[in-house]
């Protein structure tokens, strides 16, 4: 079934991440797509991740479309102005892909072409709406499109923000890109379901089904590089440890993974698994999980 | 106040490749301020060029090399010494130097590169900046421009790079949004972060089109008023 209906009928809905190499080399994707075909409803490609250049998100979205994977077109505001950001929705659109998220994107000093002029000529609130423009059948500044879009819009949040002041900002911006048309939500990684629940509980006025993000742990290192680096991910001690003393370091990190997933199934209405290089053992994850 | 920066040596040196004989040309004006071209630096310069085998036939320092008709004079006196040099460097920014070679029939190196203000258009305590947009959101914003205090000019509210209130630019820096915020919630304002901000109208950014030539469009008409 679709995200659209899964979502539409209240179910749980799974979705995962599939990043787009740097290069032509499509043989990984068509495997990935091929062993998360059925065990997902959808999986988001990534725009130029990290701000480093890669194989278009558009293209690799319709690549696994044609395996039989619902795509979820990512769709960052830090490479394409406006003119160029519409275009690609008219031919994402033609193309057959339903599902965009919008978002800012990375600053291009994060990634690998630091030198790259940032555009930025619209942010992912604007971009929201100018989804929901071209779906009403016209472009941003008003003119009748020749056959219009049927996008199903989504953006994302960030319930781990660290300052308070972060964090009633992410829940106002959250209610503007509602207000501007986001379908569904997707959140950066989370790791203890308590703090989500307070989270959820500040926004269930808001009535658009939140996917909870999991990023399944591989190592004590990566766990530490995130909770220094990556704005919002926090591990908690605990799983650190759980890790360190794990023997098998893989099987303990899908193991977190799939007991996150079980404490949220009441929280949330689905989960997102960006597996990071992983993609192929969510099915994995998603059994350990029980689903 | 327009700021520049010295080129390397060797970058100039390469300009002069083939050069025997120069003159140095710098300006009491900004260039003096930025440390790139003031009397100190024309001397340094000087000294610099002749350890590297160059003859300098001269040297002049104006203020300013944004005044043509200023040039002009100035160099008058001057005319043996440049008529001597192989080509002037000019070390100043890039409308002294523009101005210089608009003024002089002679080639003339630039020695200097203009750096990008952000935003910034004046020397003054303090950190605001104005892009000069043409469209001003700072009512919405409690008085701080998200286009310069964020990195990536966003005008709906905070990305989600923020840590710890700080940009994910650097730990050195403040996420404008965050600012913003706490300024607004001082104000009893956070209301109005509700509110949808359109996309920008960039063409307002742009000069307009009777300055698109040149933005030297004032001094143009400086130089005529003293050239009458």
């Amino acid at each position: 079934m679709s995200l659209r209906s899964t979502l539409e009928k209240g179910e749980f809905a799974i979705t995962c991440e599939v990043g787009p190499l740097k290069g032509t080399d499509t043989v990984e994707i068509a495997e990935a797509a091929e062993l998360l075909r059925g065990r997902v409803h959808a999986a988001n490609v990534t725009d130029q991740q990290s701000s480093v250049m890669r194989l278009g998100s558009m293209v690799t979205s319709y690549l696994i479309k044609e395996k039989g994977l619902e795509p979820i077109f990512q769709m960052t505001c830090r490479d394409r102005n406006r003119i160029a950001l519409q275009s690609d929705l008219l031919s994402a659109s033609v193309l057959g892909i339903e599902n965009v998220l919008a978002i800012t994107g990375d600053l291009p000093s994060l990634g690998d072409h630091p030198q790259a002029m940032a555009v930025y000529d619209l942010d992912s609130v604007q971009l929201l709406w100018v989804i929901g423009r071209l779906n009403e059948g016209y472009d941003m500044v008003g003119n009748e499109l020749k056959g219009k879009t049927s996008f199903f819009p989504g953006a994302v949040v960030n319930p781990g923000a660290d300052t308070d002041t972060a964090l009633d900002f992410q829940i106002l911006k959250l209610e503007k890109k509602i207000e501007a048309g986001a379908r569904f939500i997707q959140t950066q990684a989370i790791y203890d379901v308590d703090s989500f629940a307070r989270f959820m509980k500040r926004v269930e006025g808001f009535k658009v089904p939140i996917l909870a993000g999991i990023i399944p742990l591989k190592s004590v290192g990566m766990a530490r590089f995130m909770n220094k680096s990556v704005a919002g991910v926090f591990v908690p001690e605990e799983l650190i440890k759980k890790m360190a003393d794990a023997e098998n370091k893989a099987e303990t990190g899908i193991q977190i993974a799939a007991d996150l997933i079980k404490g949220l199934k009441d929280v949330c209405r689905g989960v997102h698994i960006m597996a990071i290089g992983w993609e192929k053992r969510v099915p994995q994850i998603l059994e350990a999980a029980g689903l | 106040m327009i700021l520049s920066r010295q080129k390397p040596l060797e970058e100039i040196l390469e300009y002069l490749n083939g050069e025997k004989k120069v003159f140095l040309l710098g300006c009491n004006g900004c260039a003096q301020a930025s440390g790139t071209g003031g009397p100190e630096q024309v001397e340094e310069m000087k000294a610099r060029l002749e350890e590297a085998g160059k003859e300098v036939t001269g040297s002049d320092v104006i203020d300013f090399l944004c005044n043509k008709a200023l040039i002009k004079s100035r160099l008058r006196n001057k005319i043996k010494e440049i008529e001597a040099a192989d080509s002037i460097l000019v070390m100043t920014c890039g409308i002294g130097i523009q101005a210089t070679a608009a003024s002089v029939n002679k080639v003339c190196h630039p020695a200097c590169d203009t750096v990008n203000l952000g935003g910034s258009r004046g020397e003054w305590v303090g950190s605001e900046r104005c892009m000069e947009c043409g469209e001003c959101l700072l009512e919405y914003t409690g008085g701080i421009c998200p286009l310069t205090a964020c990195t990536k000019g966003l005008t709906n509210g905070q990305c989600g790079g923020a840590s710890h209130g700080k940009c994910e630019l650097s730990p050195e820096r403040d996420c404008g949004w965050e600012l913003i915020y706490k300024r607004l919630k001082d104000l009893n304002r956070l209301d109005i972060l509700k509110k949808f901000i359109a996309p920008k109208d960039y063409s307002k950014m742009v000069p307009e089109p009777g300055l698109m030539s040149t933005s030297r469009w004032a001094l143009e008409k400086t130089d005529a008023k003293e050239g009458s």
